[in-house]
């Protein structure tokens, strides 16, 4: 075992740091620390001009391939860049989904002419995507999906009809991974087909979500005999289910380490406010601020081993089955006592009729961690059958 | 950055658990934890000769194998999993860590060689009969007498206290409080003015005892470091054998988690194993994500020891990575032996499980060196003040 960095990858740890000194100023300072989870409806358009800033610097897609348009860096250099994105308070990407789902997917799965079609506009920053896999009848039953895919022979088109729900940044984005069934007698894993879908065209409708929060950055999408491209389904009629599964092992990657670095800001700022009301000296509240940041600390061990420990096959490990329950569980905490340290005043708006300080929105956010991607609940299934080697539940 | 076992390290844990899995047995366990010395002197004589292990992170120098930490936790979290009964916690995480930040060279060459022999355990008394992780619970107290020093008062709970041959002592100058003029001192175990008594506890596989000192007498060559200098030392030295307790707090984690899905697969009700059941199931779960989250804290925390011993980069970080991982492992451990027992049903309860062997050591654990309010507060104290 071994925990410290070689003398290159801290130079580029300078390199880096550097960079985002010099160019998270001017026009983008306010962004700073915007624009996560929770904030995605923040300066979306200013985000996507820093998107292709940070492209200009070729620090998009940093972890792909070169020959993709990557750095192809190594995963110290990969957890190094992005601790000091989350450190520096860069914002939430908007382009994160097809920089860390779509392009992977593409990589492992995609054709040639796939990849040569959608994954230079996610190096540049360009084109957003999305992701539609959740359905109003398909939730955590994600198999249990009802759009349907038909291959219309004269248009030579696969013609989409069906909704999807959950989907974040619909509104934003360019294009949409869609699992849909292609045979309609087919059930569950069997029988589906992914997609690649240009949100803009006379068949797609996208409806947003209003959240608990008041805000929106969830949305309903419809699909209306929304059409797609013959050459746009990634692998064939059938193995939907296939590439959605590799794909779901890409969000357990290196950037989880980034996300981390996120929760230290948020976690930074609770304690800042804990000093500022008193909560500090309060001994229950010390207990709770405590264990939150151990926990976080050990989060972040847990993801060295998880990288460390990455054997190549996308098996997952034990250190990754949990990740999930793990930092979800962790967040929603750090949730209760963003608000629970600031008493009385955690209550008051920042201003009518309903604009919540950036603790709030923390606290109502959170909520979401432990369903979406799998809920808690999920999660456990999953541990207590692949980790376990526990019986599944019964047929109905 | 490489935050795995080496292949070396891999085959330390697997030779630790094959051997303890043969030796250290639920019949082994029970003769050893009835028996006064709480541990089968052959066993732990075997362990010395052909295993090696008390020599495990001693310098090559004193005759030991000059392994690390890393090393030291991955056979801990064995004989967690195996509730070995022998004096190696007390010998090697107690006394080893104590004495290689302490003592002198020459102190070193003496204790250390005979421990790597086997023909000497050993053991650190630091609290008084009040317990307690900081400073103030130690109340013994030394003053000097010429070439001599003399110590009068009480230290308790001291890890097989009634066997170990060197005793290392913390005590404080008279008229001293908290972190000033406390110092450490090898007494050895036939010092006149040492009375040991046997302190029965609720966790029988470790045996603790009280220790009073009257007008205990050794001379001054006997204290480790310098005088009056010596809380930082140990504070040091407490750290790093919380690290290893961590370690087996993880192991015990473990083993109750494998133990208890064996169980809960062949247990049968409803026409249908337990373990189908879901809320077997997420316990199982909620148990595997502790067993997991607890080996990452002890991981990071045993190459910080390392470095703590070597000075490296990492080794300002030794206090926080040993309240880390003190504080979770034990909540783990405990949580996880609660859940067992749950699961296990109404023979969970029966002295014929093991079940409640890691139930006892595990709140046992819990309380030894800082329990996980002291360990939190103390991380509080960074964060907060």
């Amino acid at each position: 075992m071994k925990l410290s960095f070689s003398p290159e990858d801290e130079q580029f740890r300078e390199e880096i740091a550097g960079w985002l000194k010099d160019n998270l100023t001017g026009e983008f300072e306010k962004l700073k620390f915007r624009g996560g989870p929770g904030d995605e409806h923040m300066f979306p358009e200013e985000r996507k001009v820093w998107e292709q800033k940070l492209a200009e610097g070729k620090w998009t897609c940093v972890g792909w391939p070169k020959e993709y348009g990557g750095r192809g860096l190594s995963i110290e250099q990969q957890v190094i860049f992005f601790e000091e994105y989350a450190r520096a308070g860069a914002p939430g990407r908007v382009g994160h989904i097809g920089e860390g789902l779509t392009g992977p997917t593409l990589i492992a799965f995609g054709s040639e002419q796939q990849k040569q079609k959608y994954l230079p506009g996610i190096v540049a920053g360009t084109e957003l995507w999305c992701q539609g896999y959740s359905e109003p009848s398909a939730g955590s039953d994600l198999a249990n999906v009802k759009t349907k895919a038909r291959f219309d022979e004269a248009k030579g088109k696969w013609i989409i009809n069906g909704q999807k729900v959950w989907t974040s940044l619909a509104h934003e984005s360019d294009y949409c991974f869609v699992i849909a069934r292609t045979d309609p007698e087919s059930k569950a894993h069997k029988g589906l087909g992914f997609f690649l879908i240009k949100m803009d065209q006379p068949g797609v409708t996208v409806r947003p979500i209003e959240q608990i929060t008041g805000t929106s950055e969830f949305n309903e999408v419809f699909f209306d005999d929304a059409e797609c491209d013959a050459e746009d389904i990634v692998g064939e009629p059938g193995d939907g289910w296939k590439v959605a599964m590799g794909l779901l092992g890409f969000e357990r990657g290196v950037s989880t380490l980034g996300q981390q670095m996120a929760f230290q800001n948020e976690l930074d700022e609770v304690v800042k406010v804990a000093k500022e009301s008193g909560a500090h000296k309060d001994p229950v509240l010390r207990q709770r601020i405590a264990d939150l940041y151990l926990r976080l600390k050990i989060m972040r061990f847990n993801s060295m081993r998880m990288l460390s420990d990455d054997v190549g096959d996308g098996s997952l490990q034990k250190e990754a089955l949990i990740y999930k329950l793990y930092w979800a569980t962790w967040h929603r905490d750090l949730g209760e006592l963003a608000v629970d340290v600031q008493g009385e005043m955690g209550q008051v708006l920042d201003a009518e009729p309903y604009e919540l300080t950036r603790l709030q929105s923390l606290y109502l956010f959170v909520r979401s961690d432990t369903i979406y991607g799998g809920t808690n609940q999920v999660q456990r299934n999953i541990i207590a059958e692949r980790g376990l080697g526990m019986p599944k539940e019964p047929k109905w | 950055m490489d935050f795995v076992f080496t292949e070396e390290q891999q085959m330390i844990r697997d030779t630790a658990e094959s051997f303890l899995a043969e030796v250290s047995t639920s019949e082994a366990v029970r003769k050893a934890m009835a028996s006064d010395t709480g541990f089968d002197d052959a066993l732990w004589q075997q362990i010395c000769a052909e295993m090696y292990w008390q020599a495990i992170h001693i310098p090559e120098e004193f005759g030991g194998m000059g392994l690390g930490c890393v090393e030291l936790v991955a056979m801990m979290e064995q004989m967690g999993r195996y509730l070995l009964c022998a004096p190696f916690y007390s010998t090697v995480c107690l006394g080893v860590n104590t004495l290689l930040l302490a003592a002198s060279e020459e102190q070193k060459a003496n204790y250390l060689t005979a421990i790597c022999e086997g023909s000497l355990t050993a053991t650190l008394a630091y609290c008084g009969p009040r317990g307690g992780r900081s400073a103030d619970a130690i109340t013994a107290k030394y003053r000097e007498d010429g070439d001599s020093i003399v110590i009068n008062g009480e230290s308790s709970f001291v890890v097989d206290g009634m066997t170990a041959g060197l005793i290392l002592v913390a005590a404080r100058a008279e008229g001293s409080s908290g972190e000033e003029g406390v110092s450490l001192f090898a007494v050895p175990a036939d010092t006149a003015g040492l009375e040991r008594k046997n302190l029965p506890t609720l966790d029988q596989t470790r045996k603790m005892a009280a220790l009073s000192f009257s007008e205990l007498k050794i001379f001054a060559e006997n204290r480790l470091g310098d005088a009056g200098n010596g809380w930082p030392v140990l504070d040091k030295a407490l750290d790093l054998a919380t690290i290893a307790l961590a370690a087996e707090q993880m192991g015990g984690s473990q083993q109750l988690l494998d133990s208890t899905v064996d169980y809960t697969k062949e247990r049968v009700q409803f026409n249908r194993p337990i373990a189908s059941f879901q809320s077997i199931k997420h316990k199982a779960a909620d148990m595997m994500l502790r067993v997991e989250a607890a080996r990452s804290a002890v991981y990071y925390a045993a190459c910080v020891a390392d470095e703590a011993l070597q000075n490296g980069p990492l080794a300002n970080e030794l206090a926080e990575a040993a309240s880390i991982a003190k504080a979770y492992c034990s909540e783990a451990y405990f949580k996880n032996a609660g859940e067992s027992m749950q699961m296990h049903g109404g023979v969970g309860f029966t002295w014929e499980y093991d079940v409640h062997l890691y139930f006892k050591r595990a709140k046992g654990s819990e309380h030894m060196l800082g329990n996980p309010s002291w360990h939190r507060e103390r991380l509080a104290g960074v964060v907060l003040d």
